[in-house]
């Protein structure tokens, strides 16, 4: 491997790479506003500029290629010269925005100006005012006068997302960014430019002013969007998720995710319909009763047998979940029904990172054992079973499709007995006899498998009734660390949920098949003994990044 | 174990002390000269203290004359405040400056009157008042809302000139 001489140590590069990838693989960060690791160079901001023995000039680190016997230099007098020149002028017409500004805490502007500027502006003339609040679509606000013209967003629309409909126009100190005539900045990516924008200029309208982010928790975990599974952080405050964050991850998602799975996918966690609370129906409406309790009156479903009763698992729940969902038909039914309802949408998926199976874990669910060929009946021979009125008794996992799902409900009222998990309200709890409350993705440990064969752990970023934030390790913001149920900011919403293979643990209790799990990790343990694909694996190999499992499916 | 070690006063008394008589009357002639001097007790809540501009009272948000708050929500008060005492939501506005406080909340049962909020406060919208009677008789009634906190201008020009004088 080739080396050279980075501040005085010799270092290795691989053939091809610049001066700031080079250093970056060394551990040295060079400032960079306009350079990003998937975008093409532009080398306009000019921080990145070092010092190379026996180069006349300063020369800009992102696109000078390192060479053999290099001898570079990102702490010269020179270099930190420069850098505090370039600081200058991005900062001559820079607003005093940051108290208002959402980037700032997370704003690259902000950090360098502490971190490589003097701390003084000579510029005594009037700032200039240029357009703030421009919508440059229906996602991303623009303001003109944080802008620094670095040309992220337009090479991330171009490069990445494929749609030409944002550039610079103007020159000098009115150079603004503005979108074609007659266009919107509505590519199914766009809100990507809001993290890739190095300052505040791009902002997310339905994340604006929202919180300081210095206020908030953040969770690694997965989006449940659609089967790509791209990684994510989920942010809280007051126990409440205020956006989603795309959280980089080259063999999945790279830096990105979609505008739908960013907005849309924690909605219903948030919502008024949240179920809590075990529930049973009595004399026609549902009761809020203990757990027991509704285990108990679950135990009905013993005058039913494999023949009359189908299972219907959720590629929206964990492995877990289904795993036990399988063990409890399998040991207590001996099952023969069981399948799951299949989330694909037909042409809507796309070459960059949107599939069309739009539920995140449809191949762990099938790896846990659901829909399997050893079963008699598939999804659509279960719902004949109930229009022929053989099937009599149901039992559901959390699937907020299958509560959209017409064909079904409307065979609801035909059955006997009814047991449903649900996050939320919808047409399924209104026929159930028991409605089993769910934690959402947000609240449990889980694994999903990507359509990749990619296993990779959710994290709950949100309490429940039963969980805590710091017995169980959750992250925690400022205001979690010290607030008390009396303050307003303490004193949150939660609901009365449990993770479903919980839920199925203790059910199977009154069947007569005690099972010894307290955590997720124990069932994934007893899954990696039992199932070849999981063999070997275990949360700590998953880890933050997922792990490929051994049996990798082929695509779906 | 040691034996109990006899107590030594610090002082031995005199025989005069002893007797306590004279060392009375001593306290009570102080007391009778006391009693024609003038007096510095306030009958408070008869008469009220007005406190001079450098009194740090309970913090209050600025409202301008025609009616709009200064603040701006960037929570820069609540984030510096140390005993977390503000809790900033906000909200988009369609005026100039973007940004405005659509809740404020000062939990009176944390605050500590240090005043940080005020040195903060990148907008002078949060100045500490003269107010020192804070009364409730439950923990909801000491989260004061912008109702209690939003207060004229005219009221705070005290503080704000002094601050002008003095503060950075
Ligand atoms: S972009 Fe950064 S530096 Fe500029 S106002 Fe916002 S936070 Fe401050
Ligand atoms: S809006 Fe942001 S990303 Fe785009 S050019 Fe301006 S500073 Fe760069
Ligand atoms: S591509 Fe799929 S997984 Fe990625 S953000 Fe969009 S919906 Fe979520
Ligand atoms: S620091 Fe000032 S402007 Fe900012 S939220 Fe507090 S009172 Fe409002």
């Amino acid at each position: 491997m080739p080396k050279f001489t980075l501040n005085g140590k010799e270092v290795q590069f691989t053939e091809g790479q610049t001066i700031i990838q080079a250093a970056a693989n060394a551990g040295v960060d060079i400032p960079h506003f306009c350079w990003h690791p998937s975008l093409s160079v532009s080398g306009n901001c000019r921080v990145c500029m070092v010092e190379v023995e026996r180069i006349p000039k300063l020369v800009i680190a992102c696109s000078t290629i390192a060479a053999e016997g290099m001898v570079v230099n990102t702490r010269s007098e020179k270099t930190l010269a420069a850098r505090n020149a370039v600081m200058e002028f991005l900062l001559i017409n820079h607003p005093l925005d940051c108290p208002i500004c959402d980037e700032a805490g997370e704003c690259k502007l902000q950090d360098y100006a502490y971190k490589y500027s003097a701390g003084e502006s000579r510029f005594t003339e009037e700032k200039n005012n240029k357009k703030k609040r421009v919508a440059l679509g229906p996602a991303v606000m623009f303001d003109g006068e944080r802008c620094i013209s670095c040309s992220r967003c337009i090479r991330f629309c171009d490069e990445i997302a494929g749609k030409n409909q944002l550039t610079l126009v103007k020159r000098g100190d009115r150079v603004t960014i503005t979108t074609f005539p007659g266009k919107e900045l509505d590519n199914p990516y766009s809100l990507n430019v809001t993290d890739i924008c190095p300052v505040g200029a791009l902002t997310n309208r339905d994340f604006r002013f929202n919180s300081r982010v210095w206020d908030m928790s953040s969770t690694k975990t997965i989006c449940s969007g659609c089967s790509r599974g791209c990684n994510t952080d989920v942010w809280v405050r007051s126990n409440e998720i205020l956006r989603i964050t795309p959280r980089s991850n080259p063999d999945v998602n790279n830096f990105w995710m979609c505008d739908e799975g960013r907005l849309k996918t924690f909605r219903n966690v948030n919502a008024e319909d949240r179920v809590s609370g075990p529930q049973v129906r009595r004399e026609g409406k549902l009761q809020k009763v203990t757990w027991d309790e509704a285990y108990s009156a679950a135990g009905e479903l013993k005058s039913y047998t494999k023949e009359d009763i189908a299972f219907i698992g959720s590629p929206e729940a964990t492995v877990e979940d289904n795993y036990l969902l399988v063990k409890f038909a399998k040991s207590v039914f001996g099952i023969k029904h069981l399948s799951m309802l299949d989330h694909s949408v037909t042409g809507s998926g796309d070459e960059i990172l949107i599939r069309e199976d739009k539920s995140p874990n449809a191949v762990g669910a099938k790896m846990a054992g659901i829909a399997s060929e050893n079963d008699e009946l598939d999804f659509a021979g279960i719902l004949n079973g109930i229009k022929n009125g053989k099937i009599r008794a149901l039992y559901i996992l959390e699937d907020s499709k299958l509560s959209e799902y017409p064909q079904l409900i409307e065979l609801l009222s035909k059955l006997d007995f009814l047991v449903v998990h649900a996050v939320n309200y919808s047409p399924l709890t209104k026929y159930a006899n028991i409605v089993f409350p769910a934690a959402s993705y947000t609240e449990k440990n889980g694994v999903w498998v990507n359509f990749q064969g990619r296993a990779q752990r959710i994290r709950p970023a949100i309490t429940t009734h039963e969980t805590d934030r710091s017995i169980d390790g959750m992250s925690m913001s400022r205001l979690d660390k010290f607030g008390t149920k009396f303050d307003s900011w303490g004193n949150v919403n939660k609901v009365e949920a449990r993770p479903s293979w919980k839920i199925i643990a203790g059910l199977m209790t009154i069947f007569g098949h005690k099972q010894k799990f307290s955590m997720a990790e124990e069932v994934f343990r007893e899954m990696s003994d039992i199932i070849p694909a999981f063999k070997g694996e275990n949360y700590d190999k998953i880890g933050e990044s997922g792990a490929f499992i051994a049996g990798k499916p082929t695509a779906i | 174990m040691s034996g109990t070690v006899p107590k030594k006063r610090l002082k031995d008394l005199s025989f005069w002390q002893k007797i306590y008589v004279p060392e009375i009357i001593k306290g009570l002639s102080q007391t009778l000269k006391q009693m024609f001097q003038p007096s510095f007790t306030m009958e408070y809540p008869e008469v009220k203290f007005d406190p001079p501009a450098s009194y740090r009272g309970r913090p209050v948000l600025v409202q301008e004359e025609n009616g709009i708050e200064r603040c701006v929500a960037c929570g820069l008060c609540s984030r510096v405040c140390p005993a977390l005492a503000i809790e900033v939501q906000a909200g988009e506005t369609e005026r100039e400056k973007e940004r405005y406080p659509e809740k404020f909340e000062i939990n009176m049962l944390r605050c500590i009157f240090c005043g940080l909020c005020e040195e903060v406060c990148p907008e002078e919208a949060i100045v500490m008042s003269k107010d020192y009677e804070i009364v409730f008789t439950n923990r909801a009634d000491a989260l004061y809302g912008k109702d209690k906190l939003l207060t004229p201008i005219a009221k705070l020009q005290d503080r704000i000139n002094f601050l002008r004088q003095y503060k950075g």
